[in-house]
């Protein structure tokens, strides 16, 4: 069992509210997944030629500011410090960005990497996770998130959820999947790097390597379809919205309800019910192997 | 059995500000006398379990949309949801009558025995799975493997019936007017008598649907080559 929750604004009162409004959907989830937590959330865009960077250390007395020049010389050392995780804009491509990473602190796990994507994880409970990460102060167009009860790997900040599977996009899942040692050694063929033994890192992975070869994101949400077995009900996060998908057997629950304002996705109902407006929504069950996706028009 | 007792008024429970465990404890006749015989529960907010466990010729208006499992186990009382129910909706019901106003998830009515399930808008996956002996009347559609194993009841979908329709069937009897996607293992279609034309009508109209014509209906039930095991039927399983 795990929680998935998403939300995407169509209203300029939502965008102000979104983490608040994403914390408290987590928050309803807590009891699918009380073993750790994680959002992904779109905002700020990286000006043009920048990347920005989701950070984690282990050592929670990092020095952010000097981890931003160590990257960057000329960096002003502005730094989104969010508990373990800090989100900094580097003036260079994203490949270059990563490889900096690589080369000067290797000890650095790189959560997300993109214009507008930050992602934050963490084990513990998910209630303390929204206090600790301050997701009522968060604003955004859109964000996902999760709750953890690990079934097929450790308990760890690392194979959390969401996971990055690209530039801005990254993926939740509550289920699990019985080909992944398979499929990990496939894609690790195909120069997928993986850091951890968990199943939806490898759907991550796929999805990565599906878009890296051309694919549109709805092709390659329709190749899972083919070549992951398992159950699950995925939420990938793009930089202009979101997508659901859920296996054709569709053990794994998911509902879905929009209104003027914001479109929600999320395991079960009590976590859209926080949202204002719920009792007035639309809301229905996403059909089994059928794609749903939310985009914002192009600004 | 906790008793009812009549009167005019309706005992209103706030899910926002009351227990859970408080509403079901009261439904359950909780103090030992007797209970309203009209309730109306808000704020639900999507709740599991809520109106579980009911044994009591009582009416319970739920306003609002609700989670998993509600009226489970329901004996005798009357509950209405006014909004969607999650998974497991009424899962064995015992009697009495479970409406819900939206949309029903998964496993709706499962292995019920007896009583009547009414959904007005779709059903999702698994519907009457494991159905003993209760009566489901979906206005809408159900999706895929609904009434599996299904052994005794009536399953009625106006709508149209997801893929494997029916998988496994013992003895209920099912009633799709739209479009069946694929029966499932040894569930086939059968003729339409005047028997189950009238068995089908009194149905509909029990579910608010007496303006449904039940030879619009087409009846599907089991091919009996699967549940009474015979070892060259064993490629069928």
């Amino acid at each position: 069992m795990c929680g998935i929750v998403g939300l995407f604004a169509k209203s300029a009162e939502v965008e102000e509210r979104l983490g608040a409004q994403l914390g408290a959907m987590l928050a309803q989830m807590a009891d699918r997944g009380p073993d750790s937590a994680g959002l992904a959330v779109y905002r700020d865009p990286a000006p043009p030629g920048a990347t920005k960077l989701s950070l984690f250390s282990e050592d929670p007395e990092e020095d952010w500011a000097a981890v931003a020049r160590e990257l960057d010389p000329r960096h002003d050392g502005e730094v989104a410090v969010h508990a373990s995780h800090a989100v900094l804009v580097v003036d260079a491509d994203a490949p270059t960005a990563q490889a900096l990473v690589r080369e000067r602190r290797p000890d650095l796990r790189v959560m997300s990497a993109g214009e507008r994507i930050e992602i934050f994880k963490e084990m513990g409970d998910p209630r303390r996770f929204v206090e600790r990460f301050a997701l009522a102060e968060m604003q955004g167009t859109h964000g996902l998130g999760h709750t953890r009860m690990a079934t097929e790997s450790r308990v760890t900040t690392q194979a959390s959820h969401p996971f990055s599977t690209g530039l801005d996009l990254c993926l939740v899942h509550n289920g699990s999947l019985s080909n992944h040692n398979r499929l990990r050694a496939e894609l690790r063929r195909e120069g997928i790097e993986f850091q951890t033994d968990n199943d939806t890192e490898v759907a991550a992975g796929y999805l990565t390597w599906r878009l890296r070869e051309g694919a549109s994101l709805d092709e390659a949400l329709r190749g899972c379809l083919r070549d992951l077995d398992g159950f699950y009900t995925f939420l990938v996060g793009t930089a202009d919205g979101f997508a659901v998908l859920r296996d054709p057997i569709a053990c794994k629950p998911a509902v879905l309800a929009e209104t003027d304002d914001w479109v929600a996705m999320a395991s079960e109902y009590r976590a859209i019910a926080v949202l204002p407006g719920a009792e007035e929504a639309e809301v229905w069950e996403p059909e089994p192997a059928r794609i749903y996706s939310w985009e914002r028009a192009a600004v | 059995m906790p008793v009812a007792e009549p009167g005019v008024g309706v005992e209103t429970v706030d899910l926002a500000t009351t227990p859970l465990r408080e509403l079901n404890a009261r439904l359950h006749g909780a103090g030992g006398a007797g209970i309203a015989s009209r309730w109306r529960v808000v704020h639900p907010h999507g709740a599991h379990a809520v109106a579980v466990g009911i044994d009591a010729e009582i009416e319970v208006d739920v306003d609002g949309h609700v989670g998993y499992y509600c009226a489970g186990m329901n004996q005798l009382a009357t509950v209405r949801v006014h909004g969607n129910a999650g998974v497991g909706l009424a899962e064995n019901i015992m009697s009495g009558t479970v409406c819900v106003d939206g949309y029903a998830g998964q496993s709706c009515a499962a292995t019920g025995r007896g009583g009547l399930v009414v959904v007005q808008g779709d059903a999702s996956a698994r519907c009457g799975i494991s159905m003993k002996g209760v009566d489901i009347v979906v206005h809408g559609s159900v999706g895929h493997m609904s009434a599996f194993m299904a052994q005794t009841g009536r399953l009625v979908v106006c709508g149209d019936a997801g893929e494997a329709l029916g998988d496994s069937i013992y003895e209920a009897r099912l009633y799709v007017r739209g479009v069946v996607t694929s029966l499932g293992a040894d569930c086939v279609e059968k003729e339409l008598r005047d028997e189950h034309r009238e068995e089908l009508g009194a149905l509909l109209a029990q579910a608010g649907m007496a303006d449904a014509d039940p030879a619009e209906f087409r009846r599907y039930g089991s091919a009996r080559r699967l549940y009474t095991f015979d070892v060259d039927n064993a490629g069928e399983y």
